[in-house]
């Protein structure tokens, strides 16, 4: 089984990119399903079934969504072996930026959108350089000068990755991706993350909600930058 | 597969691909030298932009068109289709404004770099930018805060110096309110293959052929004939009276009689 994690800003097109993409796969004679994760709501999952393939939802409410799709890949990749399919796609939800829900053994995808401007890369961290494939997307919005800047950060934070321009209204680059989909590894048992999940844990995180700051407890950091640990 | 370079592009060749609907398109193969101005005509919608596309991204039939770039009669080799240092082609999209908030300078600097050319290029760039273009910009100004006109005239510019490419293609230069005859010329250079998206008569007949899009396909390709070029000088006169008569206003002038 082929593992496929894409993850990217929202809005950047995820969900667009992955629809050409499946169409692709699909002219290639691969069986891939989909299991979108998202926060609270999502009905990309009516989207992806008009293309007749197995299709999963993942809310992950009260956890990170980042953590819940880590924490149910195994889950993910039987039910995809049970579904008949030889490519897992995954969709994640990723917000805070802080982890990159990459194992080693997949093929790593993160989508950005060219139009948040040259200086996004510098903000993505993890998500975007431990990724073996940046799309970028929305480029037909901004001048060839413009995307080739764009690039150009990019491969400043991750020089060793494959860049695709792709648009999710034309379905440009979705055939590049597929082909590299196609040649991606096969998922392991003892599956390691790219990237070390936040170190921080705090009472916030456990759901204290009164703000001042005796409260609270865990791995904290300072508005000057200074983080200690405080409790028992 | 060649690894092509810059001073080796004698042609380019478009194979036709399909329609919107899917229907072969009736022209099944266009080549176009080098030093050769092809203009691409068609009502709006018709998929002008998207030949274009396919040729900025040497199509290998992996566009939604079908389509096939050739170079030289041979498939490109597939790194020149992606890396900025090695690309062919050069393109003035319809966009006219920039979203990168960042100072004319450190664009400019960051585009020469992505490109793999020197830095001291930047200067030249924004001296020819601002002979296209009304209110001259400075390289402290903010990209995003430029005008429409100052944009494209920048992005003309850009092309011009720091992306200088043996394929330069051109969506509909008129529409930016700028000097479009001056700036088909410094794009143009010399012994490059030019594609132009046009609406303009002037600038469609100042091409030697155009190809005729209608419905997502080439239809036609018509050749410059000389009844056309004689028509072509004549309304190059009226165009170049009717922009010295918008200078004119623009200055705040009064505009005299009728010559």
């Amino acid at each position: 089984m082929k593992l496929v994690v894409l993850a990217g800003t929202p809005g950047s097109g995820k969900t667009s990119v992955l629809l050409h993409t499946i169409k692709a796969l699909m002219r290639n004679e691969k069986r891939p399903a989909v299991v979108k994760v998202d926060c609270l709501w999502t009905d990309d999952d009516q989207r992806f079934k008009r293309l007749d393939i197995p299709v999963h939802v993942g809310l992950a409410k009260d956890m990170c969504p980042d953590h819940f799709t880590i924490y149910n890949t195994e889950e993910m990749l039987r039910w995809a072996e049970v579904e008949g399919a030889d490519v897992l796609l995954s969709e994640t939800a990723g917000l805070c930026l802080r982890c990159a829900p990459y194992p080693d053994e997949c093929l790593a995808v993160c989508v950005i959108d060219v139009t948040t401007g040259p200086n996004t890369p510098l903000k993505v961290g993890p998500l975007l350089t431990t990724a073996d494939i940046v799309v970028m997307t929305k480029g037909d919005l901004v001048s060839q000068a413009e995307r080739e800047v764009f690039r150009e950060r990019v491969l400043e934070v991750n020089p060793g990755c494959n860049i695709v321009e792709a648009n999710g209204l034309t379905g440009k680059g979705a055939f590049e991706l597929a082909e590299m989909i196609g040649s991606g590894p096969d998922a392991g048992d003892n599956m390691l993350l790219r990237y070390n999940p936040p170190l921080a844990i705090c009472s916030l995180c456990t759901g204290e909600n009164r703000v001042a700051r005796k409260h609270h407890m865990g791995v904290l950091r300072n508005l000057d930058g200074f983080m200690e640990y405080k409790g028992e | 597969m060649i690894g092509v370079n810059m001073s080796e592009i004698m042609n380019l060749t478009i194979m036709g691909g399909v329609n919107k609907e899917g229907a072969d398109e009736p022209i099944r193969s266009v080549e176009i030298s080098s030093g050769e101005i092809v203009g691409i005509v068609g009502p709006t919608g018709s998929g002008k932009s998207t030949l274009i596309d396919d040729i900025e991204q040497l199509a290998q039939g992996d566009t939604p068109t079908g389509r096939t770039i050739l170079v030289n009669g041979e498939k490109p080799d597939a790194n020149i289709r992606v890396d900025p240092r090695k690309k062919l082609v050069a393109q003035l999209s319809q966009n006219m404004h920039f979203l990168a908030d960042m100072t004319v300078e450190e664009f400019l600097q960051m585009h020469a770099r992505s490109r793999g050319k020197d830095a001291s290029l930047v200067s030249r760039v924004i001296e020819l930018t601002n002979t296209l273009t009304g209110e001259p910009i400075a390289p402290y100004h903010h990209l995003t805060a430029l005008s429409g006109g100052q944009s494209r005239s920048l992005m003309t510019a850009d092309i011009a110096v720091i992306s200088d490419s043996p394929v330069v293609l051109i969506d509909e230069v008129e529409n930016a309110g700028i000097k479009k005859q001056e700036a088909l010329q410094l794009l143009a250079g010399e012994g490059k293959i030019v594609v132009v998206v046009t609406h303009d008569p002037v600038l469609a007949l100042m091409s030697s052929r155009r190809i005729v899009i209608r419905n997502g396909g080439m239809v036609d390709i018509i050749s410059t004939s000389q009844e056309e070029q004689d028509v072509c000088c004549k309304i190059s006169e009226v165009d170049n009276w009717l922009m010295s008569l918008r200078e004119t206003i623009r200055r705040g002038d009064i505009v005299g009689e009728v010559a």
